[in-house]
């Protein structure tokens, strides 16, 4: 190796600085300290920092900064849900996401495609109206279009998904976009890093000190940090946090698989979703389709991946894209989604003063990574649920009033 | 291809069963509070571990019961429900 390239690798100064501080002992007290160094997580830990001035923070991360589920999503952004809460949640979530590249002054590779969620029945159909006039009561463009203009928009579909399964329509969002899932991670990794917030990779969390029915600190295998405050945003591993303070929730944990192709040509622009072939699609910068499926079918704490999945997923593909017969699939891989039974996230504060929830993020989380930052910051800083997630409290399951979230992907309804 | 095995059926792909949750008990309804009924409703064991489960052989709709590590992937044990031993 060249002396120089050498010397340049060892010393202390790079020229080109990292995205975070490496902080080599935790402190023995914060006034936040977050368990999970995710989407959810950081951006947190950003907004704490911009727009509350909670700076003394901790992210804590067992593994490295978005590893989980951040980095194992098909990276579709979209706000045309059904629900009244989840519309405005959702929406709110995109207007921040479309000035994240500036704010963040990185490249997240936002690129707007718009979103077709196809309708193979006529009881489909009648969602996508219903789900069409929600949206644009909320001001959301959306609307439901026959198959002539899904046809147009994506050349070579077949109309007919192999004569078994016709489109009949589809509910239309043009604002639907993608983005590059782990810039998103970086990107508020470094944003609070800069606002003094330390973040602590391969740190793992194995117990929550709890006094006088208060939050006082948290054990880690690193040592005790003494904190009034803990979010908990950890996808999958929440019914394990849970366990350490006692909270009763509805959360169950299922791999949720998705998988690439080989690079192609550009040759698919918009995103498209088939509930009843459990297909959504979509081709990213680099030409691979990004193509995901549904839940796997039974209860599993794991990130292993099937070759079920694959022959599912690919043989619903054909229906739709005959002509990518000959195309190979390149990865593949899970995520472990936390589920709610109304498919709308558990959100805010808990029984136990000082500890907070952002979870029940299922299949549907990565969309929700900027609004859920500021809107737990908020929660976080004051106290007190914000608006915006008042039909989100755990509180909803103890007063049968769920919020029943039927535009949520990935999942049978 | 992931086996479980069915006590009438014996060991056949997992994609002919269907997973309806852990075995529970349910409290009477006519007796138990509000707040113990939505506890049953809705909370649920969500942490991993070994768990008892309904599991349904589709094809000859034979119930049953599985005893499954949800952490390490494992079927530890099946039977019909009442012959466990």
């Amino acid at each position: 190796m060249p002396w120089r390239l050498l010397r340049f690798a060892t010393a202390k100064k790079h020229p080109e600085p990292r995205m975070f501080t490496a902080h080599a002992e935790l402190k023995s007290s914060y006034d936040v300290v977050i368990i999970g160094g995710g989407g959810h997580g950081l951006s947190a830990a950003y907004y704490l920092g911009r727009d509350h001035g909670i700076t003394n923070v901790a992210v804590l991360e067992k593994g490295y900064i978005g590893g989980g589920n951040t980095g194992r999503n098909t990276t579709i952004i979209r706000s045309n849900y059904l629900t009244p809460e989840g519309v405005k949640f959702y929406d709110q979530s995109l207007t921040l996401w479309q000035d994240l590249s500036q704010e963040f002054d990185l490249n997240l590779f936002y690129a707007n495609r718009g979103h077709f969620t196809l309708a193979h029945t006529d009881s489909a159909l009648r969602t996508m109206r219903w789900r069409a006039e929600v949206n644009k009561h909320y001001g959301v463009n959306s609307e439901v279009v026959g198959p002539e203009f899904v046809k147009q928009a994506a050349s070579m579909i077949d109309l007919s998904c192999g004569g078994h399964a016709p489109i009949l329509g589809a509910l239309y969002h043009a604002p639907g976009s993608v983005a590059r899932h782990d810039a998103v991670a970086w990107g508020y990794g470094r944003g609070a890093d800069m606002r003094g917030a330390e973040i602590h990779q391969q740190t793992e969390v194995l117990g929550i000190a709890v006094k006088g029915g208060k939050v006082c600190g948290v054990q880690t295998t690193r040592g005790f940090i003494a904190t009034n405050k803990v979010l908990c945003a950890v996808a999958g591993f929440t019914p394990r946090i849970l366990d350490m303070v006692d909270i009763q929730t509805p959360l169950y944990i299922h791999p949720l698989q998705a998988m690439v192709s080989e690079p192609l040509k550009p040759w698919l622009d918009p995103i498209l979703v088939s509930g009843s072939l459990h297909i959504y699609i979509s081709q990213s910068a680099r030409g691979e389709l990004v193509m995901g499926a549904s839940l796997d079918p039974y209860e599993l704490h794991s990130t292993r991946s099937s070759l079920d999945f694959v022959e599912g997923l690919s043989s619903h593909m054909l229906d739709m894209f005959p002509f990518l017969s000959n195309v190979k699939v390149m990865r593949q891989w899970a995520g472990m989604a936390d589920m709610t039974p109304d498919f709308a996230p558990i959100m805010g504060k808990t029984p136990l003063e000082g500890f907070y929830l952002d979870s029940g993020w299922g299949t549907w989380g990565f969309k929700a990574t900027p609004v859920c930052g500021k809107t737990m910051a908020y929660t976080v800083a004051t106290d007190t649920a914000h608006p915006l997630i008042h039909g989100f409290s755990l509180d909803r399951f103890r007063n049968y009033s769920l919020t029943g979230e039927k535009g949520a992907a990935s999942v049978g309804h | 291809m992931k086996i479980m095995t069915c006590p009438i059926n014996g060991p056949r792909p997992v994609s002919e069963f269907y997973y309806w949750g852990e075995v529970r008990n349910m409290p009477d309804p006519d007796t138990c509070s509000d707040d113990a009924w939505a506890d049953y409703v809705f909370n649920r064991n969500g942490a991993p571990g070994v768990k008892t489960e309904w599991w349904c052989h589709n094809a000859s709709n034979t119930w049953f019961i599985a005893e499954r590590d949800t952490e390490k992937d494992l079927v530890i044990r099946t039977y019909l429900y009442g012959e466990q031993r």
